[in-house]
């Protein structure tokens, strides 16, 4: 079973997003991402300074299976991306919360995030693909 | 888990990259019991064989001693791609692709007539690919003193029949190792005690990853009934000698020999970030296109790797799209990677 960290909120594009004390959103792939892309090869991080609608693809992961665009969950502006997933694309496969983060947003509405689904929700959506 | 030919098999136990670079540093060890094992016996044996094959099992002395081979149709075209051991007067073990399973047996069927010689299946046959710099070492733990002795002279495609076990210096990897015939009652606990010894179980995905580096084909995207040996860099394989063995394909593979193949299997690397994966474009510089029959990512070389059917005329510049832009690639002579060496530079 994957891990869902409960302070995390959820896209059904499969990121999770986390509203910083700073007023930023970071922004990441979760574990069920991770895990069902296998072993990532390449990350495209996002352009910073780039404005982003919610839903627009933004960053590109590559596993040895297949290329996967990653969603902005919020719109807003990129602030910041993870340039340590240049050379260590593997950190999103083992520390998808943490050290796998991929980009951080400046979001337009602060609450824009409480849009999102919750870790339950993500995780009966899951729950729900799997029965498909 | 993904379904291949009807088997359920692993993609990987954890991580597919993790599994390729234990191959190439240490010891890996594959389940490959999806294979077809055939057993060719009779009088008629070699002589069918001689027909049935594109290489010449005539070439097959000693016991144990093996050749890789592709069998044709009368177009020429690959039915598949095997191994033939030669086990002892009249008796042959072929291993066949999964995926052709069915339709390999009815070719050789057909072409058995009514030839002294038995096409027998072993279903009740598994196989075991240990693969790695360290492979031998493990293997010759996992049997008796005598057995490890005779398997430390063995050469490359060389194999030792004792009992039951048919044990092979083969792979499909490009590291030494051995492939290891044996019944199905006795595969867990040698699978297990191998796990136990340290060596690393891998699956399908490190197996695709592995074999692409070595330049090896794969039967159904490399090739295929509408492509010949000549155009799948696999030329050698065809026993053009004794001019007079009349093998299956002979004549069309003569004439496309003579008026010279069009197409040739290349390898591609990708020097920018990105995938090259099957059936993308390549374009030429001249204009000429190729494609791409397998590609991905090589742990050994950092960058994508793949093969490629170009035309012959193909120097050592082309371009793939990947996601809308245009990325040079070098085209390069297979394999990429043999014992965990780069021969790419």
């Amino acid at each position: 079973m994957s891990n869902l960290p409960g302070d995390l909120k959820y896209a059904a594009t499969h990121e999770w997003a986390r509203l910083d004390d700073d007023g930023l959103v970071t922004v990441g792939i979760t574990d069920h991402a991770q895990e069902a892309l296998g072993d990532l090869v390449f990350v495209e991080t996002p352009e910073l300074d780039s404005q982003v609608q919610a839903g627009e693809g933004c960053a590109v992961v590559e596993s040895v299976k297949a290329a996967s665009d990653i969603y902005a969950p919020v719109a807003g502006v990129i602030v910041d991306s993870n340039s340590r997933l240049q050379d260590e694309p593997e950190l999103v496969n083992s520390d998808p919360y943490g050290d796998g983060w991929i980009m951080r947003i400046r979001p337009e509405e602060e609450d824009d995030i409480e849009r999102l689904m919750t870790a339950d929700d993500y995780e009966q959506m899951l729950a729900e693909e799997d029965e498909d | 888990m993904v379904d291949f030919a009807g088997w359920e098999m692993p993609l990987h136990y954890g991580s597919q990259l993790e599994e390729h670079r234990v191959v190439r540093s240490r010891a890996g060890v594959f389940d490959v019991s999806h294979m077809t094992v055939v057993d060719i016996s009779g009088s008629e044996a070699l002589a069918f064989l001689r027909h049935l094959l594109a290489n010449d099992v005539a070439q097959l002395t000693a016991r144990g001693q093996a050749i890789y081979s592709c069998m044709l149709n009368d177009g020429g075209g690959i039915l598949d791609d095997l191994i033939v051991y030669y086990l002892s007067e009249g008796r042959y073990r072929l291993v066949v692709n999964a995926a052709t399973r069915e339709k390999d047996l009815q070719w050789m069927q057909g072409l058995a007539g009514t030839m002294d010689l038995r096409v027998r299946e072993r279903a009740d046959m598994a196989m075991l690919a240990v693969q790695g710099p360290e492979a031998p070492a493990q293997v010759a733990e996992q049997v008796e003193a005598t057995t490890a002795r005779k398997l430390a002279e063995l050469k490359p495609f060389q194999g030792l029949e004792t009992g039951d076990w048919l044990i092979a210096r083969t792979g499909y990897t490009g590291e030494d190792g051995f492939e290891i015939i044996l019944p199905q009652r006795q595969v867990v606990s040698l699978w297990e005690h191998l796990l136990e010894a340290g060596v690393s179980p891998c699956g399908l995905g490190a197996r695709d990853s592995l074999r692409l580096e070595a330049g090896l084909c794969l039967y159904g995207q490399d090739m295929d009934e509408q492509t010949s040996p000549l155009t799948s860099n696999l030329g050698w394989t065809v026993a053009w000698e004794p001019g007079e063995r009349a093998f299956v394909g002979r004549a069309a593979l003569e004439a496309e020999r003579d008026s010279g193949p069009r197409e040739r299997l290349a390898g591609l690397i990708l020097e920018e970030r990105g995938m090259l994966r099957r059936d993308q474009a390549v374009q030429l510089p001249d204009g000429g296109k190729g494609v791409i029959t397998s590609g991905g990512f090589s742990p050994l070389l950092g960058r994508s790797i793949a093969m490629a059917r170009v035309p012959v005329s193909a120097a050592d510049r082309g371009n793939v799209t990947l996601r809308g832009r245009s990325l040079p690639v070098r085209i390069v002579r297979l394999p990429f990677v043999r014992k965990g060496k780069s021969l790419v530079g």
